[in-house]
């Protein structure tokens, strides 16, 4: 009955090794989760990454060697839960075993003697009876068992009672609940899918395939899945930290106010925080970042408008909102006009004649450019990102060693692009006296997420909760209480009891029911 | 509001000063019991044969030192110490200091947690305050319930340490909590998962006593020639086994409350419950080590010093997890303030 599973080692040693194969994924960066951070190991490793590479080193948690460790793992865990199911199945069907004979072994024994002295009538038979009773009503499953008399000990009439089944239960329940998660995730997850859209104030998002920055759908994703909404982002409000200096300009807040529209269901006007996402449409919207989108123009030297448009620069650094961005005008002026800009929400200038931002917020905003003409590159039909130029083979015509000064501006200023290409102009979005705010546009970056697996996983998950707290604390004990008749009228009573694995409570209880057995049996206690 | 923050910042030095007090009062406590086990052994050794010396010694409190001898033990799991120690000034006085700098402790967790007007567990410093006081907490409750008290000079070394290292390397000033951080379950996230750092680390400072005290009884020496002589007043390997079990399950529970609690909070915040971010990772695999612990105690072989190992390197990571992790590892999870 308490045997030992012999898989329980192979279990152990997986568990193990399931904790070690993990390491990995904390030490080296994930494509994962941190996508960047994988390009950057690239760089700053080259010899060294490529071998990562090969051994998945980073992909740990989708890799053969890591996903061998769980699936045998799991396997160990269906041939050990099953087994057991089906015994325990047994056990909860069978009677509590036979008493052993001499109860004087058990770490926990007491005996006692009553007779008429102690204001007890009972005999053997009935001493049993009631201890049966309440044995019962202390939710113990009983039995009652009859011992004839040997050379060694008289007869006896006992009780064998156990309770705690439910530790056996929740220990099941726990191990299939984590069987459960693992199914549901394995194959949920292949319906969901994740995207990511950078909408920049006043601009929309409509939820199909072609207006998503990037999109990773799951194996049995099908466009079908995305449900026909828009979204604009009407505001994005930024709350700064200005009393305390401890924390001068961190932000505390973040509130991208927008409007959604579904078919069906006409505008709604909703916030989306941090911590505080949008659901809609079966999706679930949350806000991932934010930073500046100044508005550019670019004019030909006829003043025809070639380029308009705000463009997201990522900030560099969260706390001053140091942005970088790049422009790219592939049309209308006589060359493609490529330009690497920074955006300083406050600048200020450093020794070194650059610039750095102070503060995050739009105290004295500034924007800088480098030109640069030639092949931008993107009539090749290969995608480019919109965050950055290749500058290889094309030719700056400011900064660096061209002896032409970078282009500065504030919003609302214009200038001559060099060479006579046109000239730039940096739009104010909110021209008033006095100050800046509002004057660039903020964007926000949302993560548009459908996942099929939450229900799934938080069912599993109160399962492995609910039976991880039996299995740990409820106690499985068995009890007896065996009785004798002595020749001289009175009754010897044993009391014993036997935990399975650890509990502390067991002395108390045995002691506890020898006591209130003895007070249904009318013992006088003054 | 800075006065307040200066005055937690003075409260949490006096509550270190106290607790490093306590320190020397517990480890004069280890020196008087070993100098009582001394006595008891010489006592020993003039009333019976060498050849029963392992026999169970009683210390009585008051004069002299009365030895009685039994038959060898008659069940294996005896759990009484060999010696048992006196009533000690210096233990009484040690674990009236941890109780003194315990609410000097929380006068200082409650005075930053006023001044920054949010609850003082958002950044590293706060964390190692907090910790901390939970550890000291888990162990003052844990006392009333069973004598824990022989694990004073673990918890009051573990703390002082942490302590210092907190207040003088992660110092930050008070402030405002970022948006990624305004959620109720970094109230709920934080505090179970710092709770459960009290029961591991006292179910590692058992275990350690654990492996001590098996290899003493393994090599079967008279009391009188223990290297370490206080052991001797300390229970049975067997019983601080099982100690060490019970507390690190209401630990392992606790943590995975806060692994639950964790998701919860990234399904909200990035928009997916789990990541494989650095700090889930690691909570991930303190996670199963401790269910190998808890296995380890049902396999052949496993129970006993194997398991004690898995607690101990369990509590390992746990520590790894705050410090190392929170500090130098990239990750969404970088709130250290530094
Ligand atoms: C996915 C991997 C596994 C995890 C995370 C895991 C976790 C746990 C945990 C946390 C416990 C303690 C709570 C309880 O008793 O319910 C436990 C107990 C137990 N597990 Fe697992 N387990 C895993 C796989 C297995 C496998 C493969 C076996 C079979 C060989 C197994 C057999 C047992 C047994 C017999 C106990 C009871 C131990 C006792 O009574 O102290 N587990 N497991």
């Amino acid at each position: 009955m308490w045997r030992q599973l012999t898989s329980m080692r192979t279990a152990l040693l997986l568990l193990l090794l399931l904790a070690i194969a993990a390491i990995p994924g904390s030490l080296v960066p994930q494509r994962s989760s941190d996508p960047n951070g994988v390009t950057q190991y690239f760089t700053e490793h080259p010899d060294l990454a490529p071998v990562l590479d090969k051994v998945q080193m980073f992909d740990v948690f989708t890799s053969a060697w890591f996903s061998a460790v769980y699936i045998l793992l799991f396997l160990s865990l269906i041939g050990c839960v099953i087994p057991r199911v089906t015994h325990h199945i047994g056990a909860l069907r069978a009677r509590p075993p036979r008493t052993p004979i001499r109860l004087s072994r058990l770490s926990d024994y007491s005996e006692v003697t009553y007779g008429a002295d102690d204001g007890v009538k009972a005999d053997a038979a009935a001493a049993v009876s009631s201890a049966r009773d309440l044995l019962k009503k202390s939710k113990y499953r009983v039995e009652l068992y009859e011992a004839p008399a040997t050379r060694t000990s008289p007869a006896s009439i006992s009780v064998s009672a156990e309770r705690g089944y439910l530790r056996e239960t929740g220990n099941l329940v726990f191990h299939s609940a984590l069987l459960l998660i693992l199914l549901v995730v394995g194959i949920g997850g292949g319906f969901g899918y994740t995207g990511q859209r950078v909408v920049v104030e006043g601009q929309s998002f409509v939820n199909v395939l072609g207006d998503y920055d990037s999109f990773s759908p799951g194996r049995f994703f099908d466009p079908a899945q995305l449900s026909p909404y828009a979204l604009t982002l009407d505001e994005f409000d930024v709350t700064y930290e200005t009393e305390n200096l401890n924390a001068y300009g961190q932000a505390i807040d973040f509130d991208a106010k927008v409007t959604t529209k579904t078919p069906g269901g006409g505008e709604t006007d909703s916030s989306i925080k941090v911590n505080d996402p949008l659901r809609l449409g079966g999706t679930d919207i949350y806000l991932l970042g934010n930073g500046y989108a100044p508005t550019i123009t670019v004019k030909d030297p006829d003043g025809n408008v070639v380029f308009t448009d705000s463009v997201p620069f990522l900030p560099q650094d969260p706390s001053t909102l140091t942005s970088v961005g790049v422009v790219k005008v592939p049309d209308g002026l006589t060359k493609q006009v490529g330009m690497v800009g920074f955006f300083y929400p406050t600048a200020y200038p450093l020794e070194s004649g650059a610039y750095t931002s102070t503060y995050p917020g739009l105290e004295y905003p500034l924007l800088t450019l480098n030109v640069y003409t030639g092949d931008l590159g993107i009539d090749g039909g290969v995608p480019k990102s919109v965050y950055a130029l290749d500058v290889d083979g094309m030719k700056p015509l400011t900064g660096g060693d061209t002896g032409v000064d970078s282009i500065e501006l504030m919003p609302g200023q214009s200038t001559e692009l060099p060479n006579g290409l046109g000239t730039i102009e940096f739009v104010n979005e909110n021209p008033q006296k006095g100050s800046f705010a509002g004057s660039v546009h903020r964007f926000a970056s949302f993560d548009i997420h459908s996942d099929k697996t939450q229900l799934g996983v938080a069912i599993g998950v109160v399962f492995v909760l609910l039976g991880l707290l039996t299995s740990l604390f409820v106690p499985r004990r068995r009890v007896w209480v065996k009785a004798y008749d002595n020749d001289d009228g009175t009754v010897r009573i044993e009391y014993a009891g036997l935990a399975r694995g650890e509990d502390p409570g067991l002395a108390d209880a045995v002691e506890g029911i020898a006591y209130r057995h003895g007070t249904e049996l009318g013992v006088d206690r003054e | 509001m800075v006065d307040l923050n200066s005055f937690s910042l003075l409260a949490l030095w006096s509550a270190t000063a106290l607790y490093a007090l306590a320190l020397i009062a517990f480890a004069l406590d280890l020196g008087r019991r070993s100098a009582e086990v001394n006595d008891a052994s010489h006592a020993v050794s003039s009333a019976v044969a060498a050849s029963e010396a392992r026999s169970e010694v009683t210390a009585e409190a008051g004069g002299g030192v009365a030895v009685k001898t039994r038959p060898a033990a008659k069940k294996r799991d005896d759990s009484a110490p060999q010696v048992t120690a006196k009533r000690s000034p210096s233990l009484r006085s040690a674990m009236a200091l941890m109780v003194l700098g315990f609410l000097l402790h929380v006068a200082a967790d409650v005075t930053r947690g006023i001044a920054a007007e949010r609850v003082p567990w958002a950044n590293l410093y706060e964390f190692v305050m907090t910790g901390t006081m939970l550890v000291v907490a888990v162990f003052l409750v844990v006392n009333i319930k069973v004598d824990l008290r022989y694990l004073g000079t673990f918890i009051s070394l573990l703390v002082v340490s942490l302590l210092c290292m907190g207040t003088i390397n992660f110092y930050v000033e008070v402030a405002p909590l970022p948006p990624a951080l305004q959620s109720a379950w970094l109230v709920i996230h934080v505090f179970l998962a710092t709770t459960a750092m009290g029961f591991l680390a006292l179910g590692c400072a058992l275990s350690v006593l654990q492996l001590i005290q098996a290899r003493t009884e393994a090599r079967g020496a008279a009391i009188g020639d223990l290297k370490l002589k206080f052991m001797a007043t300390f229970p049975t390997a067997h019983r601080l086994e099982n100690l060490a079990y019970r507390t690190v399950i209401v630990g392992f529970v606790l943590w995975t409350f806060t692994l639950i609690a964790g998701s919860i909070w990234a399904e909200a915040a990035w928009g997916r419950y789990w990541g494989w971010d650095t700090k889930e990772v690691w909570t991930f695999i303190i996670w199963v080590i401790y269910a190998g612990y808890i296995h380890a105690r049902a396999t052949k072989g496993w129970r006993g010093s194997r398991a004690a190992w898995l607690a101990i390197i369990g509590f390992g990571t746990v520590i790894f997890n705050f410090t190392v992790v929170n500090i130098f590892f990239n990750g969404l999870h970088s709130y250290s303030g530094l």
